[in-house]
């Protein structure tokens, strides 16, 4: 199927509303509305359906260049679209570090030449993630990348000078630093959520302060020199309530959650199995909860995968031998409709907000996370929400299968993937 | 009991009681001219070290030969760290050569447990120390002593004793093991530290905590010191050597304040001048070379019951001549 091809999406509730017709065609949304007539379209039968702008994701780690036993963009590109995502922000923690225009473009080619989903790398802020000197952050800009996001994700820029001054170089292309929150010293060695679990299994504690101390710090150095900050994967009830004072000054922050911080908790980890470990680690219910609210609430922007795919090899050994980060691109709507569309907490155009809208608007990337309107870009997601199924890795389009919720029951299923009008995903398979 | 000794909490009080019991036996036999039972002949222990730790592979070494079983030292140090060797190919090697069970010390909190339900093996794991987890045959070996000492009794517990256990509480393994099953035994266990010492999060752990050494010695039954290393004050967590014994040490004077009938414990190696001083270590009251004979029993009546004998009912091993022969079938179906 070409892009000039057109495709009529027929009966699906758009945002989660009435059913609705929607024809696709060179690219674009041509038509939304009842009784829509197209001779000659390719026809998808959507009854019951959500059909939602395609995903974007702020936080992915590809792997590409350097780990392409564990990912690389074509397969990491695939598990996207299976995901539902027509966007993707690649992670520079790579090898080489995506800290030269160079390697930024190669990544960004790599994803348009294979065509699955979007691939907009994100640059280092520091040059090899060292945390002492800046990366030509503009000439990455300026790269056929056209990069937005910096971030040194893995690692903290835990230097305050340093962080001020990104904050305030990226000012001049409206670019934003994006913090692994984590003050080194504070996890020298750390193993899991400091707490109850840590306490009884003997793991060196990650505690909530090495986060929070350090969104305290950057919410008010962005305040400071009047820069937009965001924040990565919130893991903890305290980092919410500094984003939410944050906030309520009228400051320029923005949050994400994972997935798995909305779902899973520190109780897992008494498995010892590395499945569960994973940078923020896991925290407690009271953490879980608090994160929830205020992704509905708006406090937390987005969902952010984190997809951090290991090979096997890395997840089978000891606790403390183990890989941190786990695989999310495949499962993260339906852990979203479980956590957060089945209890009632958002509806699915909040969905297409916390998904999809928000992260394209602090990415500042065109074309996506936009209205199901004419006009508008065919980037689309069509799910089934009253499907229920058990995760198999063995058949994710991911090279991991390092996932958390094996065997688990999780709702929702995406069924099609549109990127700018062509399907990448029909009836779950890809293209 | 389980098929594994992995933590403290895996033993109820009867296991628990039963393996003291079954230890005094053990005990017995070292006293006879010939020390060997025939329990575990033709049986495999290997004792997998991926810490240097002589004394407890000996005693674990003496305990399994003892017992009459094979015995194969297998030293592994830092593969799992450096990425050489990995913990579970080592295991596949362990099990193609039959292990029947594996004694491990590693320094990751954890390996114990995920050498036992990886499926990497299928013999019984006993854990001699992980991490900062657990090293739960010392605390058997400690409960031994202390019911030795105080009670005197087979067949009993420690319920009502007061058990102080002093030191770097957040580093130990064995703390963590004490705790759990000295409180399962019926004991009250009182940790002492520098508040930086106790872990984050030990409100859930059954024992009280007290930062004042002073104010918890006329009511201990036994004082427990754990080994504080010198290289602690260099991660702050407390200032001098000197501020350290001073504040938690225990001296002459305050071994004085204690109940005439109170022992003082330590789990070794000492460090004389630091958590202890030479006078208190080389007084009667002192039972860190009796904890090292009851090591062995202890250790012996553990692999007996892990591998051997099975039931608190069954046949005592100075009265039955193999019964590890006896129980062969049983637990090598469950092996499978
Ligand atoms: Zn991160």
């Amino acid at each position: 199927m070409t892009a000039s091809d057109k495709t009529l999406i027929r009966g699906a509730r758009v945002l989660g509303g009435e059913p609705q017709d929607v024809l696709l065609a060179e690219g674009t949304i041509q038509e939304v509305g009842r009784g829509v007539q197209a001779p000659g379209a390719q026809v998808v039968e959507a009854e019951g359906a959500v059909l939602l702008p395609g995903l974007v994701d702020l936080h992915t780690h590809l792997r590409e260049p350097g780990r392409e036993d564990s990912e690389t963009v074509l397969t990491g590109t695939r598990a996207a679209a299976r995901g539902g995502y027509t966007a993707v922000h690649a992670m520079a923690n790579t090898f080489p570090v995506a800290d030269t225009a160079g390697v930024v473009e190669q990544v960004w080619r790599l994803g348009k030449e294979y065509g699955y989903c979007d691939v907009r790398p994100v640059g280092a802020v520091t040059v090899g993630l060292e945390g002492k000197q800046l990366a030509e952050l503009g000439a990455m800009h300026e790269s056929a990348a056209g990069v937005r996001v910096f971030s040194d994700d893995g690692k903290c820029v835990d230097d305050a000078v340093i962080m001020r001054r990104a904050l305030e170089y990226v000012k001049a292309f409206d670019g934003v630093v994006a913090q692994h929150a984590q003050e080194p010293r504070l996890t020298e060695g750390a193993q899991m959520n400091e707490g109850v679990v840590s306490a009884e299994l003997g793991l060196a504690g990650w505690p909530a302060v090495a986060e929070e101390s350090i969104i305290a710090r950057d919410v008010l150095l962005a305040a400071h020199v009047g820069s937009r900050v965001h924040i990565c994967h919130l893991s903890t009830a305290g980092s919410v309530e500094l984003v939410r004072w944050a906030k309520s000054k009228g400051w320029n922050v923005t949050a994400e959650v994972t997935p798995h911080h909305l779902l899973l908790t520190d109780e897992l980890v008494r498995s010892y199995d590395p499945v569960y470990k994973v940078n923020p680690p896991l925290r407690t219910e009271a953490d879980v909860m608090a994160l929830r609210e205020a992704l509905a609430d708006g406090t937390i922007d987005c969902v952010a995968t984190d997809h951090a795919p290991h090979p096997h090899e890395d997840k089978d050994c000891e606790w403390g031998a183990a890989a941190m980060g786990m695989v999310g691109l495949e499962t993260a709507l339906s852990v979203v409709q479980h956590t957060m569309v089945d209890t009632g907490l958002l509806d699915w155009s909040q969905v297409a907000d916390r998904m999809a809208h928000r992260p394209a608007e602090i990415g500042r990337l065109a074309g996506h996370g936009r209205p199901v309107a004419p006009g508008e870009p065919a980037n689309l997601v069509l799910l089934d929400p009253a499907y229920r199924g058990q995760v198999d890795p063995a058949g994710f389009a991911s090279r991991s299968g390092n996932t958390p919720y094996k065997g688990r029951e999780l709702p929702g299923r995406v069924s099609h993937t549109w990127l700018r009008g062509r399907a990448t995903v029909v009836d779950g398979n890809l293209q | 009991m389980k098929r594994h000794l992995i933590s403290a909490a895996d033993l109820t009080r009867d296991d628990a009681v039963l393996i003291l019991d079954t230890a005094e036996e053990m005990a017995r036999i070292a006293d006879r001219p010939i020390k060997k039972l025939p329990t575990l002949r033709g049986r495999t222990i290997v004792n997998l070290f991926f810490e240097d730790s002589t004394r407890t592979r000996i005693s674990f070494e003496a305990a399994a030969k003892r017992l009459s079983a094979d015995v194969i030292n297998f030293s592994a140090k830092g593969s799992s760290v450096s990425k050489g060797e990995s913990l579970k190919d080592t295991a596949l090697t362990l099990e193609a050569m039959g292990a029947d069970a594996v004694v491990i010390r590693h320094g990751d909190s954890g390996a114990p447990h995920r050498l036992a339900t990886s499926g990497w093996i299928g013999g019984s794991v006993v854990n001699a120390g992980d991490g900062t987890h657990e090293h739960p045959t010392q605390a058997l070996l400690d409960a031994f002593t202390l019911r030795r000492r105080l009670v005197g009794q087979e067949g009993a517990d420690l319920a009502g004793k007061r058990v102080t256990v002093v030191g770097d509480i957040l580093h130990s393994r064995v703390a963590r093991s004490d705790v759990r099953l000295l409180s399962t035994l019926g004991a009250h266990v009182t940790l002492v530290a520098p508040p930086t010492l106790v872990p984050y999060g030990v409100e859930s752990w059954p024992c009280e905590v007290s930062y004042d050494l002073d104010a918890v010695l006329d009511t201990s039954d036994a004082v427990m010191m754990l080994r504080v290393q010198r290289e602690r004050m260099n991660a702050a967590f407390f200032p001098t050597e000197r501020e350290y014994a001073r504040r938690y040490g225990l001296d002459g004077e305050r071994m004085a304040r204690m109940p005439e009938h109170a022992v003082v414990m330590h789990p070794g190696p000492m460090n004389r001048g630091m958590e202890i001083t030479a006078q208190v270590a080389d007084s009667p009251r002192c039972t860190a070379v009796e904890q090292v004979t009851n090591g062995v029993s202890i250790r012996m009546a553990v692999m007996y019951l892990l591998l051997g004998g099975s039931s608190p009912s069954g046949p005592s091993p100075s009265t039955t001549q193999e019964p590890g022969m006896q129980h062969r079938a049983g637990s090598s179906e469950e092996n499978n």
